[in-house]
């Protein structure tokens, strides 16, 4: 794998948002929203429960977990999808770019636009809503780590369903994070889900996240099994969901999709 | 391209193409819609697998060594604009660090120059007018020097003067660059002015291969726009499949050096 194309790849997304600030505003906009929204839905929950329960770091803590995993996924599809909005498709793949240079460069370019919804994230939720973010330590990394990694898993099949079923399916992946968050357990324990929820649950990484961030968050000790399992899985799907996309790629050579991309994009 | 064959289920795009585009040579393919000339350009740049047969760029086979192939060739196309959210300049350093061009400010910097588009660096790409928009298209086309050029239609949307610019500039890069190009244009007048031999394809086969402006005679055509016509609409079943007195005459001017029309 060569650097300069990756950087590249990053490169143009930079351009992107120097030429057109408007772009960073939905990178900031949605997250800011969603925290104050559950800031203060967990405010009021702590005013009238009574219980004495802290819902800050379990709400508004999960709150912004989900958003940062979501925010990796829509970097990494936002930024394929600029090549199918501008039809460049068979400018870049009539280069010597390979498929590994290519999504490479669209997961730093992930890493770079969510990175800026998360600390927009943290100064609300620490500054305003006093949620003590760090107070979960050396694991928020790990947690963190997990939920990157299934946010490109995402984001990479996300691609892999535009080049597979062409540029208006696009609408399929707005909806995805919203589909799994029932199952990712963000803001409830797995135990109250239905069986059949809970199998799908298992599947996915960010479901151990949560449980392992409420039983810290309960007191316990690190549950490094739960985290163990939920690495291990999100590895696994990162590997399956490159191999889709490489086969939907290959697929797309061979059909003679790829190269009437162009012509689909203006449609 | 040595018998290359792109089929889709039943229907056969390209059948059985073989051809050599020289060093300095440009290559005229030509052919009604639907003939093939695209799919063959596709295959070329690897965004098509043939279904056989292969292609060599530079003695480089594109099938084993993709990117080794693909360094060494570049395309213009009237249907790829370059992204017209970036500024020129920023698309010319964009594409350049894909191909891994190196000192890209330098090469930037003479291809703006070259392409007069000094002036438009910082003005994106979607506000240039067609004639712009095609002088950015090849200068990323010729950011990493290629052996192998493609230029499909590359005069499509250009007035008069602009067009016999750029193909000036063509001819210039093919003469003294030494750069292999395979040219696809309708516009006969053009296809005489710039190729030095040309090949008419119709249902993916090679009919005719010859110098453009001794093909017409040679088929009782008064005009290449006449012969064009007649290959277009005659049935494919009526003609031999490659004019071989045309093709052997190609292959000596191929072996012999030629001049630039």
């Amino acid at each position: 794998m060569k650097l300069r194309p990756v950087a590249g790849i990053v490169l143009r997304q930079v351009y992107l948002l120097r030429g057109s600030p408007v772009r960073v505003f939905p990178m900031v906009t949605w997250v800011a929203i969603d925290i104050v929204l559950w800031g203060f839905i967990t405010r009021y929950l702590n005013s009238v429960s009574g219980s004495g329960v802290n819902f800050v770091p379990t709400l508004l803590g999960g709150v912004l977990l989900w958003d940062f995993c979501t925010r990796i996924m829509q970097g990494v599809s936002t930024a394929f999808l600029e090549d199918v909005w501008s039809r460049n498709f068979l400018n870049l793949f009539a280069s010597p770019l390979s498929i590994s240079e290519y999504i490479t460069g669209l997961v730093i370019t992930s890493m770079m636009t969510s990175f800026i919804g998360l600390l927009v994230m943290l100064a609300l939720a620490t500054g305003v809503f006093h949620l003590q973010f760090f107070s979960l330590g050396a694991p928020l990394a790990a947690f963190l780590m997990v939920l990157f990694v299934f946010g490109i898993t995402l984001g990479i099949l996300a691609s892999a369903i535009v080049l597979r079923l062409g540029p208006a399916s696009e609408w399929l992946l707005w909806p995805l994070p919203a589909l799994l968050s029932p199952f990712a357990a963000v803001f409830y324990p797995l135990s109250v889900l239905p069986q059949w929820m809970q199998w799908v649950a298992h599947a996915l990484p960010p479901a151990y996240v949560f449980e392992g961030m409420r039983s810290l968050l309960r007191g316990h000790a690190f549950p490094t099994l739960l985290l163990a399992q939920g690495a291990a899985i999100a590895v696994a799907e990162l590997l399956v969901a490159a191999y889709c996309y490489a086969r939907v790629y290959r697929h797309a050579v061979r059909s003679g999709l790829l190269a009437r991309y162009s012509a689909e994009g203006a449609a | 391209m040595v018998k290359l064959r792109k089929t889709y289920g039943a229907m056969i795009a390209v059948d059985d193409l073989s051809f050599t585009v020289m060093p300095g040579e440009i290559l005229g393919l030509l052919g009604p819609n639907g003939a093939g000339k695209t799919t063959t350009i596709n295959m070329i740049l690897g965004v098509l697998e043939p279904t056989a047969g292969s292609v060599q760029i530079a003695e480089i086979n594109l099938a084993k060594h993709r990117a080794q192939a693909l360094a060494r060739t570049n395309f213009a196309a009237v249907y790829a604009a370059l992204p017209g959210n970036l500024t020129v300049a920023e698309n010319l350093k964009f594409f350049g660090l894909l191909y891994d061009i190196a000192a890209l400010r330098s090469r930037v910097d003479e291809m703006l120059d070259a392409f007069d588009l000094a002036h438009l660096r910082n003005t994106k790409c979607g506000l240039l007018s067609s004639g712009e928009q095609t002088r950015a298209a090849l200068a990323k086309a010729l950011l990493n020097k290629p052996q192998l050029l493609l230029l499909d239609e590359p005069t499509a949307s250009l007035d008069p003067s602009a067009a016999q610019l750029i193909r000036e500039k063509i001819k210039n890069l093919a003469t003294q660059e030494r750069c292999g190009i395979l040219w696809t244009s309708h516009n006969m007048y053009e296809v005489e002015a710039v190729c030095h031999r040309v090949l008419f394809l119709s249902h993916g086969k090679a009919l005719l291969e010859g110098d453009p402006r001794a093909l017409p005679e040679a088929h009782g055509s008064a005009t290449l726009e006449d012969l064009f016509i007649r290959v277009a609409r005659e049935p494919l079943a009526e003609r031999a499949p490659v004019d071989s007195h045309a093709r052997t005459g190609a292959l000596e001017r191929g072996s012999t050096g030629r001049e630039s029309p």
